[in-house]
């Protein structure tokens, strides 16, 4: 159906009604995959957001903490404070649901400040190299290619370990989330930039943005507004791929060492613990972590792959 | 009476789809004799290439023969499974594909491949099957065959590619060749070169011709007999000459009058109104019935006459005279 | 070709100096070399004989010249660390990962083709798709978790393979140590390989069966069958040969990958490598150990790209005679 009908027919409809009748939300609804991750994506994002109201202990207030409690099985009462957990406790007594949940919290939001800085930064000199081309262009897609050469977890672990070098000792700590975002930002904004720059490059070329040219409206109003709503589809695609890419690069880089400290548990760090009790026998550190992981990374990699093949077949 | 190449009874062709099962070809019939080049013309979506594809034993899934039958040298050859389809393809019936240009594996030398299809099918040395190689594309009028052998397909140009293709067709000496229009996506220069040699070569060797083409300037040129096909059923049987100048089924008429080379003398080139009916929506009766200009009552829902050579499969058809 | 060949190599040394202008910027910018060569109690003589001794005293184009030059004779200067020239150490710790890589890659190559090549051929098939759902989930697991689900089965609860180290290793020539000849040797790689292999096989596999379905809908194919050619011949020495052309591109990628990859493995199995080394200089901020370290990687993807594009033009003749004109 062509824009005009759409804006013609839909003058009196809402925007969630048009939603609702559009290809993509019945493609959605018929889609079963794309149901069940929508809705465990959904469910995990929202208890990691409301965390503080759903864990059953702060695992970040010393005071909540009782090292009595260290090492109950999951739904066993403990040995001496007969206290017990839906999935058990680790060595210092902390509620390991309690630490996913807070954990969760931050492996999304790192991925997600991760990938929006890397968009921004992607959709930025994307737009740059395709609209002014030049050496701009030149250096910009020189740079990303031999970037693309190396694969992006060495890029974030080579930029993670730069940062930390530059960042005082004493702040290595506090610093460690921040610097993540940015290594694994910077590790993955040459998809964007590359979508964006071929979108540009094919819109520029269109009469419509020759007239807006020459009625002499700035090089970045264009951008913004005539060029950029053109992209936004593979744009989302690849946000989507690249979150789920993100929350993996994040868990390795934390459970590597190099990344979200144990101050801070990410759900890596959190594997990095529970992995040092595989051998004596406390799997529960170790496993509920690494399913939650397993439920988050995957549900986004499906739901990434669904709308990838909704809104554009042709993108692989 | 000597038994036909190619015998094709009541053949049909049906494929599942989501609205209901369609049917592309629908009780076709019809004969070609040892070194008889069979015309077979019709819109796209005729079904013409739907059943060349059945006698060949490659139709894409889901479709598949649903009714009829299919005799060659007459052995019945539609019931045949995988391995004994593929024996015959190749040794038995050749085929010829639209474009030059993608039927040739260009990774692989022409020599190779044409030496690859003489060993599957013949009982010959590796030494004799190159030796035979040569002599094939030498035969299809490849200039410096012996050098040209080793070269790769994307260092032909394309109607040479095209010899190739019917070097590669014909190398295993088939008694079958289908031709799905070979010249379609030649030069206009190339096609007449091609359509030539196709019919020099099956002539020599008595090869029957299935000449599939929505292309009359090529059925005027290379083909004895003519089959016209429309959505699917056959809609006129016959000599060429008698078709061309004489058509009996007024779809066939049409045909030809929108053609610029049967329409010499005529100041406007014929138009036929509307378009052929998609599978899925198919008319009762005559499915050409809501383009007819002669169309009756009973086209709208009587079953058609039954065929025959030199017939069409029509309710009012043509008379002779109706097309001075 | 050769200008194909000469092209390409300049290139490469076009990467490989971007990286090292990276790699010395690490050196040099990153903390300050004295600072972390000289403990608290320095002199100011101390400091500036350091400083001519490292040139730092001189421009810094020179400096970068002296950096390459002193590379290319693997000269990376010393660790922070431990105190001992870095070329040293990366030697000393290279065979356990080259024994890894080259054993997870060949495993990747050789079951990614095959299975990629039988899901294509039997799409329709139960084990097929069986094998994609399971790729789908293999995409989405993070490559250390694969690695601990190793150790859980085969380590704690059957007990068969080692969860840690190399084994026992055997010395081969003045610094070369293989595992590949003791048992123990052996049964400590099996774990780390099929970990590191897991990832790049999926990846694989999923290329080659797209490619390949893609190859069997083409006209040459069909033409192949119409010729009557056996199913093993037109599926192997047409379609196959078809699929590997853009096949090979991403498969050397993947290699260089797995070297990257390597960190993640080596770490999860303490496997004595160079990607175990990386992650603890990155820890303490080793920065010439992190440098050496990347100018050594970027060699090996360089050399592996390189390869891949010589390879490429023997596989596919249309770009082997291309003659005068087109581009």
């Amino acid at each position: 159906m062509s824009d005009a009908q759409m804006t013609t027919r839909a003058k009196d409809k809402s925007r969630w009604e048009r939603f609702r009748e559009s290809d993509f939300f019945y493609a959605f609804k018929r889609s079963p995959i794309a149901l069940v991750s929508f809705t465990v994506v959904c469910i995990l994002v929202l208890s990691a957001v409301f965390a503080p109201l759903i864990a059953p202990t702060n695992p970040f207030d010393p005071a909540s903490l009782n090292l009595m409690n260290g090492f109950t099985a999951p739904m066993e009462p403990n040995a001496f404070t007969q206290e017990t957990f839906l999935m058990g406790t680790d060595d210092q007594g902390r509620d390991v649901f309690s630490t996913i949940l807070y954990g969760m919290r931050i492996s999304l939001f790192v991925g997600v400040s991760a990938v929006l800085f890397a968009m921004v930064l992607g959709i930025i000199l994307g737009l740059i190299a395709g609209y002014f081309g030049g050496w701009a262009e030149t250096i910009i897609m020189r740079f990303a290619d031999v970037q693309l050469t190396f694969p992006s977890i060495l890029v974030a672990m080579l930029i993670f370990g730069i940062a930390k070098g530059f960042t005082p000792v004493e702040y290595r700590d506090q610093m460690a989330i921040w610097v993540l975002i940015l290594a694994i930002g910077l590790s993955d904004w040459v998809q964007f930039a590359r979508v964006v720059r071929g979108a540009t490059l094919v819109e520029k070329s269109k009469d419509y943005v020759a007239a807006a040219r020459l009625i002499g409206r700035s090089p970045w109003a264009i951008m913004i507004k005539h060029i950029l709503p053109n992209a936004l589809s593979p744009v989302l695609v690849i946000a989507t791929i690249s979150l789920a890419l993100a929350i993996i690069a994040e868990a390795t880089l934390s459970f590597l060492g190099v990344g979200a400290p144990p101050t801070q548990p990410s759900l890596g760090t959190l594997i990095r613990i529970g992995q040092g009790f595989l051998f004596s026998g406390e799997w529960w550190i170790l496993f509920f972590p690494a399913c939650t992981l397993l439920a988050l990374a995957l549900s986004v990699n499906l739901l990434g792959d669904w709308l990838r093949d909704a809104l554009n077949p042709r993108l692989r | 009476m000597t038994t036909p190449v190619l015998s094709i009874r009541n053949l049909s062709v049906e494929i599942p789809t989501r609205q209901g099962i369609v049917k592309p070809v629908d009780g076709v019939s019809y004969d070609i004799s040892e070194g008889e080049i069979l015309g077979v013309v019709g819109e796209s979506g005729a079904g013409k290439s739907m059943a060349g594809n059945a006698v060949i034993g490659l139709l894409n899934a889901p479709a598949h023969i649903s009714g009829g039958e299919i005799w060659l040298n007459g052995v019945r050859i539609d019931p045949l499974k995988g391995e004994e389809m593929r024996k015959l393809r190749g040794k038995e019936i050749g085929m010829i594909f639209q474009d030059p240009l993608t039927s040739l594996n260009p990774l692989l030398t022409v020599g190779d491949q044409l030496a690859e299809t003489m060993l599957t099918h013949l009982p010959i040395s590796r030494k004799e099957a190159a030796e035979r190689a040569v002599a094939a594309l030498e035969e299809v009028g490849i200039p410096g065959a012996a050098e040209r052998i080793d070269s790769y397909p994307h260092e032909f140009s394309g109607g040479m590619r095209q010899r190739v293709v019917i070097a590669l067709a014909l190398c295993a000496e088939p008694s079958l060749v289908i031709a799905d229009e070979p010249t379609t996506a030649l030069d206009v220069s190339v096609q007449a070169q091609i359509i030539s040699l196709l019919k020099r070569l099956c002539r020599e060797r008595g090869t029957a011709v299935m000449l599939i083409t929505h292309d009359m300037g090529v059925i005027a040129e290379a083909a004895d007999r003519v089959a016209v096909m429309y959505a699917g059923r056959l809609a006129e049987l016959g000599n060429v000459r008698d078709v061309l100048t004489q058509p009996r089924h007024p779809y066939t008429h049409g045909l030809m009058a929108s053609t610029p080379l049967a329409s010499e003398g005529q100041k406007r080139l014929h138009q036929i109104p509307g378009a052929m009916p998609r599978l899925q929506h198919m008319p009762n009766g005559c499915a050409f019935h809501p383009r007819c200009p002669k169309v009756q009552k009973r086209c709208s829902h009587d079953p058609l006459p039954p065929m025959a050579e030199g017939r069409a499969a029509c309710w009012s058809p043509l008379l002779a005279e109706a097309v001075e | 070709m050769l200008a194909f060949i000469i092209r390409r190599v300049g290139q490469s040394i076009l990467v490989l100096l971007i990286v090292g202008l990276v790699a010395f910027s690490m050196f040099r910018f990153v903390g300050d070399p004295i600072d972390n060569m000289l403990g608290q109690e320095r002199t100011i003589e101390d400091v500036e004989r350091l400083r001519t001794q490292l040139g730092l005293d001189q421009p810094f184009p020179v400096q970068y010249f002296k950096f390459l030059e002193g590379a290319v004779q693997g000269n990376f200067g010393v660790s922070y660390r431990q105190g001992r020239p870095v070329a040293e150490i990366l030697m000393e710790r290279a065979p356990a990962t080259l024994e890894l890589a080259a054993v997870s890659g060949l495993l990747a190559i050789i079951a990614g083709i095959a299975l990629g090549v039988f899901t294509a051929i039997r799409r329709n098939g139960f084990a097929a798709h069986t094998i994609m759902a399971a790729s789908l989930v293999g995409v989405s697991l993070p490559t250390f978790l694969i690695g601990i689900l190793l150790i859980y089965l085969f380590s704690v609860e059957l007990g068969w393979l080692p969860s840690f180290g190399r084994g026992e290793t055997v010395s081969i020539g003045d610094w070369w140590t293989t595992g590949f000849l003791t048992q123990s040797g052996i049964k400590a790689l099996i774990l780390p390989a099929i970990t590191l292999g897991l990832y790049q096989m999926t990846l694989i596999m999923r290329l080659v069966r797209s490619e390949m379905l893609e190859v069997l809908r083409q006209d040459y194919i069909r033409f192949a069958r119409a010729r009557g050619l056996r199913d093993r011949v037109v599926n192997f020495r047409h379609a196959l040969k078809n699929t590997m052309v853009p096949v090979v591109t991403v498969i050397g990628l993947q290699l260089g990958s797995i070297i990257a990859f390597a960190i993640i493995t080596e770490t999860v199995f303490q496997w004595p490598g160079v990607g175990l080394l990386f992650i603890n200089a990155i820890q303490f901020v080793d920065i010439p150990v992190m440098a050496a370290y990347l100018m050594l990687i970027s060699v090996m993807f360089v050399g592996i790209n390189l390869i891949v594009d010589i390879l490429y033009v023997f596989i596919d003749p249309r770009l082997r005679v291309d003659r005068k004109g087109g581009h």
